[in-house]
């Protein structure tokens, strides 16, 4: 392999690493960001000549450590008129490469710290974790680069100022942070899959960098619910290119061929799942991914396991008691049972507000009384769910099923 | 008797101002602080990081619950405080007159209120 190429390589494998560990020797997220670019262009100079090094990450940091200590000592000569310190000393830092990978897992929890705004901190995550350019994370988010640019330098500042430490969090703290972390992933993950407005369904991108996100803090930190997400997000995502037809148009689950999913992946999702249902058997990230492995491991409708669905729902719910999560179990039991029992369950939930602004409870509803004969009642549901959408696809599947109801 | 004088000002003003105009009136909170320690009125007192740093904790159902900002709409932000030791609001009043950014924001004066004693 020509050196060039090597570089590029180790580049891709290393520079969120030895960037993670430059922000702590630095103590600055820009610094740190600047020095890895210079040392990896002193690289890109020197190795062809003198040899790829046996440590490149400890020689880059090395190299990124040098660069960054002479920036800090340029400004302070600016500021105070002082002399450049002759003494050499603090130029040859000690380079402690073991701890690599516990900067990378620091470098996640402080992008994902409570105390940003929670856009912050996924723009940040994807900004200093993922590696994306700001312009790249702009146009994931479906934000204007300037908003973007503005909310990362506004989070930097507030690290900095406010001084968010740059730390995994200790073991009492562990679970709630881990649970933001896992929630800015799994955002990033949702952003990517159904942009909440727009034509696009699938913004492969994003989902391939959730799914990243989640392999590389399995490896650091192999808590259950890592392994739950995990699993969750690479079943989910097997069904990408099932979900759409060549329009751009929603294919429902029932509807999908089965063939185009993605059984590789689904093979690495339950491997996942077997490491979480070890160690975290009843968490919410699990539980979603059993449900999803249960429609993953059936050839269609009729072999799913519904039954097993509803009490991995029932189950989900003592976790998270939210009334999307009872409309999903109320589907499964429809779906076991008969459509007047899944409608009983759902009627029963039309008492919480924020429900009857979701446009899938409307969509629920419809498909139930669709199914139980019910023609005009499923008529006036999937006008009240067509009402409530922005989404291109959404909005054209469910014309297209009250256009089936008109013709049947 | 103990007040509080809470220093707001819009951010923005200080945004605009020149390097120094910034540094004029910071030396001028310094002999503001001077002068009121000479005349034993200044227990403690501290200028605050912009409100962007700011970081809200809320314990609900014992959950800590972390949060950016406030960032509530208001057109003043808090910037700092004073622990004066006056005889009487109209003491700590003329006193809190003189805190610089009255000039350009407010100060809001408060008696502090002390705990009851511990059972």
């Amino acid at each position: 392999m020509n050196t060039g190429r090597h570089i590029n390589e180790i580049y891709k494998q290393y520079s969120r690493r030895v960037q993670a560990t430059l922000i702590r020797l630095l103590g600055d997220f820009d610094l740190a960001e600047e020095v890895t670019q210079e040392a990896f262009t002193a690289a890109l100079r020197q190795w062809p000549q003198q040899g790829v090094p046996e440590n490149p990450s400890a020689w880059l940091i090395t190299a990124g450590h040098r660069r960054g200590i002479d920036h800090i000592r340029r400004r302070q000569t600016a500021r105070h008129n002082q002399p450049l310190l002759a003494d050499d000393e603090s130029a040859t830092p000690e380079t402690d490469t073991d701890h690599i990978d516990d900067d990378l897992l620091r470098l996640i929890f402080t992008c994902c710290h409570p105390g940003l705004a929670i856009e912050a901190q996924l723009a940040l995550t994807l900004r200093e974790v993922c590696g994306l350019t700001t312009e790249q994370v702009a146009s994931a988010l479906l934000q204007k680069p300037a908003t973007t640019a503005q909310r990362i330098v506004r989070a930097k500042r507030k690290i900095k100022e406010a001084r968010i430490p740059y730390e995994v969090p200790e073991r009492r703290e562990l679970p709630e942070r881990l649970e933001n972390v896992l929630k800015v992933i799994y955002l990033i993950f949702n952003e990517g899959y159904s942009s909440s407005s727009g034509d696009e369904i699938v913004n492969l991108g994003l989902a391939r960098e959730a799914i990243r996100l989640a392999s590389l803090l399995a490896e650091l930190l192999p808590e259950g619910e890592v392994f739950g997400l995990l699993a969750l997000m690479l079943l989910q995502d097997s069904r990408r290119n099932a979900r759409q037809d060549d329009n751009g148009d929603l294919i429902t689950l029932e509807e999908q061929n089965r063939d185009l999913w993605d059984h590789e992946q689904i093979l690495s999702g339950l491997t996942a799942l077997t490491k979480a249902l070890e160690l975290t058997p009843t968490a919410p990230y699990t539980l979603q991914a059993s449900i999803a492995a249960t429609h993953a491991q059936a050839s269609g409708t009729e072999d799913t396991d519904w039954a097993r669905i509803a009490r991995l729902y029932e189950a989900l719910y003592r976790e998270v008691p939210s009334p999307v999560i009872a409309l999903n179990r109320a589907v499964a039991v429809a779906m076991h049972g008969t459509p007047a029992e899944g409608l009983k369950l759902i009627d029963d939930l039309a008492s919480h507000k924020a429900i009857q602004n979701y446009y899938l409870f409307h969509a629920a509803r419809a498909d139930l009384y669709r199914r139980s004969g019910d023609l005009s009642s499923a008529r006036a549901a999937y006008q009240r769910a067509l009402a409530l959408t922005q989404q291109g696809p959404e909005q054209r599947f469910l014309s297209q099923r009250l256009a089936q109801l008109d013709n049947a | 008797m103990k007040y509080v004088a809470l220093v707001y000002y819009q951010e923005s003003i200080i945004n605009r101002m020149s390097e120094k105009e910034w540094h004029d009136l910071n030396q001028e909170c310094i002999a503001g602080v001077e002068r009121l320690t000479e005349q034993g009125k200044f227990v403690t007192g501290q200028p605050l990081q912009p409100i962007e740093t700011a970081t809200t904790v809320r314990v609900r159902d014992d959950e800590v619950l972390i949060s950016d900002g406030p960032f509530a709409e208001t057109k003043e932000q808090l910037a700092g405080f004073y622990l004066l030791e006056a005889n009487d609001l109209n003491e700590a009043l003329q006193l809190a007159s003189r805190i610089p950014p009255a000039r350009f924001g407010s100060i809001e004066v408060r008696p502090a209120r002390e705990l009851p004693p511990k059972d």
